[in-house]
């Protein structure tokens, strides 16, 4: 170091934390301090005074960091790292791969070894990862911001419960029948809003959401209101995973085992894992065919692709639809999880927790999605104890990433293509 | 076909509320030419593309493009209004509403008419190739079955397209960029990229708006070359909208000018030069502004 250091300046780092605790005062003050009791109210200056002693030790502490070698050269290389998108030399393969062969394994030898709670929980996980992975289509990859994703999971998960009691159909006809039923539903409402663009699309999408809970929450001949409706359970080649069937035989009876609940679970998640398995496949090729780039050309500029012959509409409505159905399958998985379902496990919350699984994952980025879409569903799990907490802390967590990685956890790459010689036709 | 005219517009107008942007301009395409639209600030040059490709729906007159061994009303893909007279003839009606529900520009390409953009618009956060990957969308296998299956069709496709992709990078002279992004090309270079995209949609005429804007004389010669190797080699008509007087009368074959939503003058460079009313489109009472026409 040819210059000297400046040294930690004192007096700024104070100027900083006296700022920091008038703002706090501002904010904390009547929300915190004032407690109202009747008509009266008491000044509760104790909590305050705690509360901005905690803002105000915070902001010290940040400036004597920021003032320090190694605080500069963080923010420094916070200001300046690259994080956009980068192409990848041709025929490059990821040293992670190994990786791949490996979740599988772990992935199918989960049920084998994880107790029963666990397993519901890495369920639940799944489930999530399917819907991230869905709206990662029309969100990451067409560049459509998509509010009333969860119309669509209650579309599949109603369709398993409404479909066995009205048609007695079971899981297996419903699985593929709620996909195509979430994606016709996706082209009705996507035909006439698509030629929308972001905000009023996000508007519309909201309203869509909001439209099926409260369908679902009102029409009560029909969909039993609040009250919910029963889902069936899956089985294997006709043979039931419940204690006692009304026909046939249960699954313990014929393998002559002692009934456990855990096997219906075991089942549903080995259904699952293939499921999410072979969605992150199809995910994997459709970013490698003109479908995928035709998304994804689209989310950058849809008036150069209208100019290349590229119907806008249809491209967006083949993202929609197909999203649509990821979260149709999904639902269907939900409700078969829980064998129950009302509306309340529908609710804007949910969108926007998917949403945040897309965001905080990377747009477009599949490895992310799944990632986050297990941190956002495991983590409230495991920090049970802190359930109060959980809506603070998961805004805490989503600042922290736009402040720290604004392009989700897994930088997005686009694969290169070998120099060829060209020819035309 | 008889048609020697790729292009023929008859009467546009073009109302903007109470703007008469363009007023009953005609001019026709020869076949293999290289023609320029020229004029001055707001004559409305861009709008006459606009309206061309479909970016616009032509408040009056009729485009025809020739291309493809058929005819295409530009005016009619874009979808009209419906009129009396559909509901008499099921036939019209259902075309009619064809076009309402699934028509657009994109019709307009694929009848064989490419563009580019004054202000270029790529995929910005695409590669060089998959940008011309994506104009070839049309051009592809898209069936999703092999696509996900990753058939050898599928496979054939692709390395096929990858191929015309790298021909035209050839072409454009950007070859060694192919795994660059394109956001990352400098301007010049993105332009030369928007020109490759549109050849990519293989189309019979091209309309280039301003190409040669932001260039150097150097580019600006490089891309004149460009032009007639597009118009000599791959059989494509030009149409260009340009600044560069000088390099509009060194390409053209056939010039149209355009002052405030009119057609003041048609013909080859020689005449336009020598014509007064475009000296005095261009000069207007002003004196000593220089224009090397």
């Amino acid at each position: 170091m040819s210059q000297q250091t400046k040294g930690i300046n004192i007096v700024s780092a104070l100027k900083d934390t006296v700022i920091a605790g008038l703002l706090s005062l501002i904010i904390f003050g009547p929300v915190v301090g004032v407690l109202l009791d009747g008509y009266d109210f008491t000044f509760q200056g104790a909590d305050v005074a705690f509360i901005v002693s905690i803002v105000m030790a915070g902001r010290f502490a940040i400036s004597i960091f920021s003032q320090t070698e190694f605080g500069e050269a963080f923010l420094y290389r916070q200001a300046t790292k690259d994080d956009g998108v980068v192409v990848t030399a041709p025929g490059y393969k990821s040293r992670m791969r190994f990786i791949i062969p490996i979740m599988i394994v772990v992935g199918l030898l989960v049920p084998f070894i994880a107790s029963k709670y666990v397993l519901t929980v890495v369920i639940l996980g799944l489930i999530y990862v399917l819907l991230g992975l869905g709206l990662n289509i029309v969100v990451g990859l067409a560049g459509l911001l998509d509010l009333g994703f969860v119309g669509f999971y209650a579309i599949g998960a109603y369709g398993l419960a409404l479909g066995y009691e009205n048609l007695g159909l079971g899981f297996w006809s419903m699985l593929p029948l709620a996909a195509i039923m979430a994606a016709v539903a996706g082209a009705i409402l996507g035909f006439p809003v698509l030629r929308m663009h972001g905000d009023y699309l996000a508007i519309v999408t909201l309203g869509f959401g909001e439209i099926i809970r409260l369908v679902l929450t009102n029409w009560t001949s029909f969909t039993h209101g609040p009250n919910g409706i029963s889902a069936p359970l899956p089985t294997l080649f006709g043979l039931e995973f419940k204690r006692r069937s009304r026909e046939g035989t249960p699954f313990h009876e014929f393998f002559g085992l002692p009934y456990d609940s855990a096997y219906k679970y075991i089942f549903i998640y080995l259904i699952l894992l293939l499921v999410v398995l072979a969605v992150l496949y199809i995910k994997h090729r459709l970013t490698r065919m003109p479908i995928g780039r035709a998304w994804e050309a689209l989310r950058e500029d849809e008036i150069a692709c209208r100019s290349l012959g590229l119907n806008h509409v249809l491209v967006k409505l083949s993202a929609f639809m197909l999203g649509a159905s990821t979260g149709g399958l999904a639902g269907v998985f939900f409700a078969t999880y829980q064998g129950f379902v009302n509306p309340s496990s529908f609710t804007f919350f949910e969108s926007a927790l998917i949403l945040a699984i897309v965001v905080l994952g990377g747009m477009g980025s599949t490895i992310g999605v799944v990632i986050a879409a297990f941190v956002l569903t495991v983590l409230p799990e495991m920090l049970r104890e802190f359930a109060d907490y959980r809506v603070l802390m998961f805004g805490i967590l989503m600042v922290v990433m736009m402040v720290w990685k604004p392009r989700g956890l897994v930088r997005v790459t686009r694969t290169g293509f070998a120099t060829r010689k060209g020819s035309a036709k | 076909m008889s048609q020697e005219n790729i292009l023929e517009v008859k009467n546009l107008v073009m109302h903007f509320g109470g703007i008469k942007a363009l007023n009953d301009v005609t001019f026709d395409i020869k076949r293999g030419s290289v023609s320029a639209l020229i004029g001055p600030n707001g004559a409305g040059k861009t709008t006459v593309f606009n309206c061309l490709t479909g970016f616009y729906k032509a408040t009056g007159g009729s485009i025809m493009l020739h291309a493809g061994g058929k005819s295409t009303s530009v005016v009619k893909v874009l979808g009209q209004k419906f009129s009396a007279a559909d509901f008499t003839s099921p036939v019209r009606l259902i075309e009619r509403i064809k076009y309402k529900m699934f028509g657009g520009s994109h019709l307009v390409n694929r009848a064989g008419l490419a563009r580019t953009f004054q202000n270029i618009r790529l995929f910005k956060e695409m590669s060089v190739v998959e940008n011309l990957l994506v104009a070839q969308h049309m051009l592809a296998n898209r069936s999703m079955v092999s696509g996900i299956l990753n058939t050898a069709s599928f496979k054939k496709a692709e390395e096929e397209a990858l191929q015309r992709a790298f021909y035209w990078l050839e072409v454009v002279h950007l070859t060694e960029f192919s795994n660059r992004l394109a956001g990352e090309l400098s301007y010049g270079q993105q332009r030369r990229l928007e020109i490759a995209r549109a050849m990519c949609t293989n189309p019979e005429i091209i309309c280039l708006d301003e190409p040669a804007a932001g260039l150097n004389p150097s580019e600006t010669e490089a891309l004149a070359s460009m032009i007639r190797v597009l118009r000599d080699n791959h059989n494509t008509t030009v149409l260009l909208i340009e600044h560069d007087m000088g390099m509009v009368m060194n390409i053209s074959d056939y010039i149209v000018v355009l002052d405030h939503g009119e057609v003041i003058a048609k013909g080859g460079p020689d005449d336009i030069k020598t014509n007064p009313k475009v000296i005095a489109a261009y000069l207007g009472a002003e004196e000593g502004e220089e224009v090397s026409l």
